[in-house]
């Protein structure tokens, strides 16, 4: 279990003042100029070896991801910091933007400063009102306090941050579609390459992360990489926020190590799964986009990018969503389609054909109104969008039909012969 | 150079060449819907997915760039998995309507539909249903058959400069339309039934007219316009039932503009289908012996400085210099085929040609636009000005009446005296046309209708001179000309001869009663009241101005019914060729010409258009030279002088009708209702 003075996130439930001087109390702020003096190279040398992975849910290096970034260019270069946070199940970057939004500010600096931005663009969510009210109020008083803008820190290195609302598509959350949106496109994933390092924003080099991801740089960079890379497993370090939602005694947002056991996590953090361990049924372990894992994985996997990929999920963004044994899985399944559907930017043939046929289908599996050999047509559907579209939502519709037909086969043909003697007796 | 392998085939490309293009190198045919070689590339509809090597998850092809040692393969399980899972989703909500549709048997899907789809469907939930849109009187909508390629958008966005066409609303319930059902006020927007690969997009006046299989096609060229665009002419019987572009990188690449896409309906209408004569005020019906005896009698019974003839804006070189011959052996003087009353000439030939040509406007890096709207006198060549703004670099000024023109511009106001001032670098200006490295100036046909127009000319030409248009390597010195017939006509020499009478001189003498008798070979633009008591003898295909004023009508073909040579502005000489026959007793112009030369009792030295063509090669090798520009020496032209200081004035004031052929079209009358009166009314305050 992570001890206390590992946390990175101490405000995490906002029961201290988010504004500067608290922040400060909290250690946010302290010593950025000397962090700043050890030069582009060394912090993202020193991000490299933290083995911090990105937060957002591709879980890939942040270091190196900086590393990619041109390093000599003329004209603007941008970070931009991804606070679209929309995945179902998912409320972190929440309580990081409402209760501590210096660390992300202070990390937005370092970040920029290591990849030599000019200028950072903070995408937030649209109905993340207060969040961006409680953000603007802490980008102004580093403005006020010359923590950023003209020589920011008094490094010498000019640097603005600017906030940009949303209008609430989780398609925004995906990178590029992210940088559309802030150009005031319609929010449409693009085509890679170019990749967003070479031609991003306003086709300038940029650096597109999680508030997750920038909000822990400081406190990785103040305290040393070896203590990140401490924690957690090895390719798995550090420690992550953790969203437990669903039927558990107490949901809850909580800071732990990288690679705790699942069954720990809810067991200790969580109240225990609702009428006990034993009557739990599935657990979606990173967010409504990964595959459902029946409990017999539950009981022993452990919560890291590795582990989970290796058992057919993923951590992504580490929103377990907990169901007992009274879920109509189906359905829960077919509401996460339907959510797919809806949040499908249209811009692709496969996604946009394809997640309205599977919430069709996934529709009339939940009273059962099918044939047998539809399970595997929609399995053959799900496998035509994945890999196929432009960005990952493809990816992300079919995984979590994926997950219910590889573990939950059974009761779908069940659902399916109940509906048909109900039909045959009436 | 990257080198990379397709297929197990190794090639070498030049960079920034995409999968999809390499393939197409090689002959390996790729299928896809989005893509579009003159447009940008989004990659959506992932129909050109390809395999590539160490790649997770297989590619669009369009959109990859060629990179070295890349390993590609077409052919794959995975490959054919892919592009019939892609073709499955385009069909799950594509209505089964081709019987009914239009683009059938031309429909990229139905296509690939033969090579990618399954024999049954297996979708079996409810299909999306899309309400139409109104884009106007052009673009009919089938909105259910969209696949969502997003081409239409990107074409009004990039190639026509308009940006009213987008998608709105989000995944399957995602729409293209104008959001605001608007019209597509573009004169390029029927291109946009051409980039669409389905039937969402169609022809309004074409819909439901014929099947693709039905058609005769002839390859020719339009004379609605200078531009001289390469058109496909489709008929059915004896009907021109549509026109579309045909690809010629050098002169229209594959856009046409809607006058010359749509005017075509105006062939059914207003015909002259047989000689008239006029007689008591009243014409009747005559035969041709009788009516060709009639010109003979009146051209004979009058001195030759007492005859002229005016040509028209969509005369052929042929008829252009038969006339010349005939009259001209008959020692008449006055020929004229400058209707307009411009004072350009043919000394020299530099100086009335579009010298850079227009593929030539893409190396240019700043165009000088003087008097003209070339979005209605040239739409092509606005387009491509257009082209090569987007390539970025480009500055264009602008001297006459502001204008949109799809891109910025920079406004020197409307001071044709500003000319002088440029020429003579007392104007800023100067400095900037000198600084350019590739500079254009393109005068407009309107600026040299001036009374002052040789001085204009002039001016111009000496702006070219002085500000280092006109160099070795480089001749930025343009005329945007208007008629068809004009480069062609001043190619001839069909002008005033020694002791001729211009324009003027012949409208003056008709109303003085100096000149007897006029002979005007399709010339419509001149209103019936300046020919005075002279015997009008009228050539030409449609009851337009000319003919209402005619005491003898000849009547003869339109474009698409004779196979006729015409330089286009560039001076390059292109053919038509003929698709349906002329309208009753109607004949092809030259051969109506050489009958009356037969009248006459002076028969003309040609009875076939091969002969004819050789004395048009002879008359001025640039004949000879087809479908080719040939560059012209610089020389002196113009008067020199002051210019006055009238603004300069637009001559087109519909684009929708300009020529007796879309002035009598019904869909052309549809247009000007639909974009011209609207903007003209507001121009004046008395809408709504």
């Amino acid at each position: 279990m992570l001890r206390d003075e590992d946390r990175i996130y101490t405000n995490l439930y906002g029961f201290e003042d988010f504004r500067l001087d608290a922040a400060r109390k909290r250690g946010d702020w302290d010593g950025t100029k000397d962090i700043l003096a050890r030069g582009r190279d060394t912090i993202i040398e020193q991000m490299k070896e933290s083995g911090m992975r990105g937060r957002g849910g591709a879980g890939f290096s942040t270091g190196l991801k900086w590393s990619f970034m041109p390093k000599k260019v003329d004209g603007p270069v941008y970070l931009v910091i991804n606070a679209d946070e929309g995945e179902p199940g998912t409320c972190k970057d929440r309580e990081i933007l409402r209760h501590d939004p210096h660390k992300l500010i202070e990390g937005c600096l370092i970040a920029g400063f290591a990849i030599g931005a000019t200028a950072c663009y903070i995408y937030i969510r649209g109905e993340f009102y207060h969040e961006a009210s409680n953000v603007q109020v802490a980008i102004d008083e580093a403005y006020a306090s010359g923590l950023i803008g003209k020589n920011a820190c008094g490094s010498g290195y000019d640097y603005d941050v600017y906030l940009h609302k949303g209008a609430g598509a989780y398609i925004c959350g995906e990178e590029t579609a992210l940088i559309e949106s802030i150009e005031g496109k319609k929010g449409q994933p693009r085509n890679k390459p170019p990749f967003p390092a070479n031609a991003g924003l306003y086709s300038r080099p940029t650096t597109v992360n999680n508030v997750e991801s920038i909000a822990g740089v400081p406190t990785i960079l103040r305290r040393g990489p070896a203590w990140f890379a401490g924690l957690g497993r090895p390719k798995n370090a550090g420690t992550k926020l953790f969203c437990i939602s669903g039927h558990v005694n107490k949901p809850c947002n909580v800071e732990e190590e990288m690679g705790i056991p699942l069954k720990e996590l809810i067991e200790r953090h969580a109240g225990g799964v609702r009428g006990g361990w034993d009557n739990l049924l599935a657990i979606i372990p990173g967010g409504s986009s990964v595959p459902v894992m029946p409990k017999s994985v539950c009981d022993t996997v452990l919560m890291d990018f590795d582990s989970l990929r290796e058992v057919g999920s993923g951590l992504g963004t580490a929103a377990v969503i907990v169901m007992d044994k009274s879920t109509d899985i189906v359905k829960a399944i077919a509401r996460l389609s339907k959510f797919y559907m809806h949040e499908s930017c249209g811009q692709c043939t496969p996604c946009r054909e394809g997640t309205g046929w599977l919430a069709r289908v996934m529709d009339r599996m939940v009273r059962g109104q099918a044939r047998l050999d539809e399970i595997d047509m929609l399995y053959d559907v799900t496998k035509q969008i994945e890999g196929r579209t432009i960005c990952a939502l493809g990816d992300a519709a079919a995984w979590p039909v994926q997950g219910l037909i590889r573990h939950f086969r059974p009761e779908m043909e069940a659902r399916i012969a109940a509906y048909r003697q109900s039909i045959a007796a009436e | 150079m990257p080198k990379l392998t397709i297929d197990g085939i190794e090639l070498e490309v030049a960079p920034g060449t995409s999968v999809l293009q390499a393939c197409e190198q090689l002959g390996i045919e790729v299928p896809r819907f989005c893509y579009h070689e003159k447009l940008s590339v989004p990659a959506n509809c992932r129909m050109c997915l390809v395999e590539m090597e160490k790649a997770p998850k297989p590619i669009a092809s369009c959109a990859m760039p060629c990179g070295e040692g890349m390993v590609i393969k077409t052919d794959t399980e995975t490959v054919h998995k892919a592009r019939k899972g892609v073709m499955e989703f385009l069909l799950i909500n594509h209505p089964l309507d081709c019987p009914i549709c239009d683009q059938g048997g031309e429909c990229d899907l139905q296509d690939q539909a033969v090579g990618y789809g399954f024999d049954r469907g297996r979708y079996g939930e409810e299909k999306r249903a899309v309400k139409d849109k109104n884009l106007g009187p052009l673009i009919k909508t089938i909105m259910t058959r969209c696949i969502h390629c997003t081409r239409c958008i990107r074409f009004s966005d990039e190639i026509a400069g308009v940006s009213v066409m987008g998608a709105t609303g989000r995944g399957e319930h995602m729409e293209i339309g104008t959001y605001v059902e608007a019209a597509v006020s573009s004169e390029m927007s029927g291109n946009l039934v051409d980039v669409c690969p389905v039937g969402a997009l169609t022809s309004k006046p074409y819909a439901f007219t014929a099947r693709p299989w039905e058609l005769r096609k002839t390859e020719s060229v339009d004379v609605l316009d200078a531009v001289g665009s390469n058109i496909r002419i489709d008929t059915r019987g004896g009907e021109v039932l549509r026109i579309l572009p045909r690809l010629n990188e050098a002169v229209n690449e594959e856009w046409i503009s809607d006058k010359t896409r749509y005017a075509h309906d105006g062939l059914k209408r207003q015909r002259l289908d047989r000689p008239y004569i006029r007689e008591n005020g009243k014409l009747r019906a005559a035969s041709w012996e009788e009516a060709l005896a009639l010109a003979a009698t009146k051209l004979k019974g009058s001195a030759p400085e007492k005859i002229a003839a005016i040509a028209g804006d969509l005369a052929d070189a042929e008829s252009l210099l038969a006339l010349k011959d005939l009259l001209g052996g008959m020692g008449v003087a006055s020929l004229e085929s400058r209707q307009d009353g411009s004072a350009i000439d043919a000394t020299s030939r530099a100086g009335y040609i579009f010298n850079s040509t227009i593929a030539g406007i893409e190396q240019a890096d700043h165009v000088f636009l003087i008097g003209t709207n070339p979005r209605w006198e040239g739409a092509l060549v606005n387009a491509r000005i257009r082209k090569r703004y987007l390539q970025g670099g480009l500055t264009v000024t602008v001297l006459g009446p502001r204008v949109d023109l799809t891109f910025p511009i920079e406004h020197l106001g409307n001071d044709a005296t500003l000319l002088n001032a440029i020429a003579d670098g007392s104007h800023p200006y100067a400095e900037t046309l000198k600084a350019a490295k590739k500079p254009l100036l393109i005068l407009g046909s309107g600026a040299l209708a001036r009374p002052d127009g040789a001085a204009v000319w002039a001016a111009a030409r000496a702006v070219a001179e002085a500000c280092g248009l006109v160099r070795e390597d480089w001749n930025g010195f343009n005329v945007l000309h208007r008629a068809a017939s004009r480069v062609g006509a001043l190619d001839l020499g069909f002008l005033p001869a020694k002791g001729g009478r211009d324009l003027a001189g012949i409208l003056d003498g008709a109303r003085k009663g100096e000149v007897e008798v006029v002979y005007l070979l399709g010339a419509d633009e001149i209103e019936a009241q300046h020919f005075g008591r002279a015997f009008v003898i009228y050539q030409g295909h449609h009851g337009d101005r000319g003919a209402h004023r005619a005491d003898l009508i000849l009547p003869g073909a339109a474009y698409t019914e004779k196979n006729a040579t015409y330089v286009n502005t560039e001076g390059r000489a292109q053919h038509t060729r003929q698709a349906t026959f002329p309208v009753g007793e109607a004949r092809e112009d030259w051969k109506i010409i050489r009958a009356l030369s037969g009248a006459l009792g002076k028969p003309l030295p040609y009875d076939t258009l091969q002969q004819l063509r050789k004395r048009l090669a002879d008359a001025n090798p640039a004949f000879a030279q087809i479908d080719r520009v040939t560059p012209a020496a610089w020389g002196a032209f113009g008067t020199a002088g002051a210019v006055a200081a009238a603004p300069f004035t637009l001559p087109v004031e519909n684009f929708y009708m300009t020529d007796a052929i879309s002035r009598a079209s019904a869909t052309m009358a549809e247009c000007t209702e639909a974009f011209v009166s609207p903007a003209v009314a507001e121009r004046t305050g008395t809408h709504g």
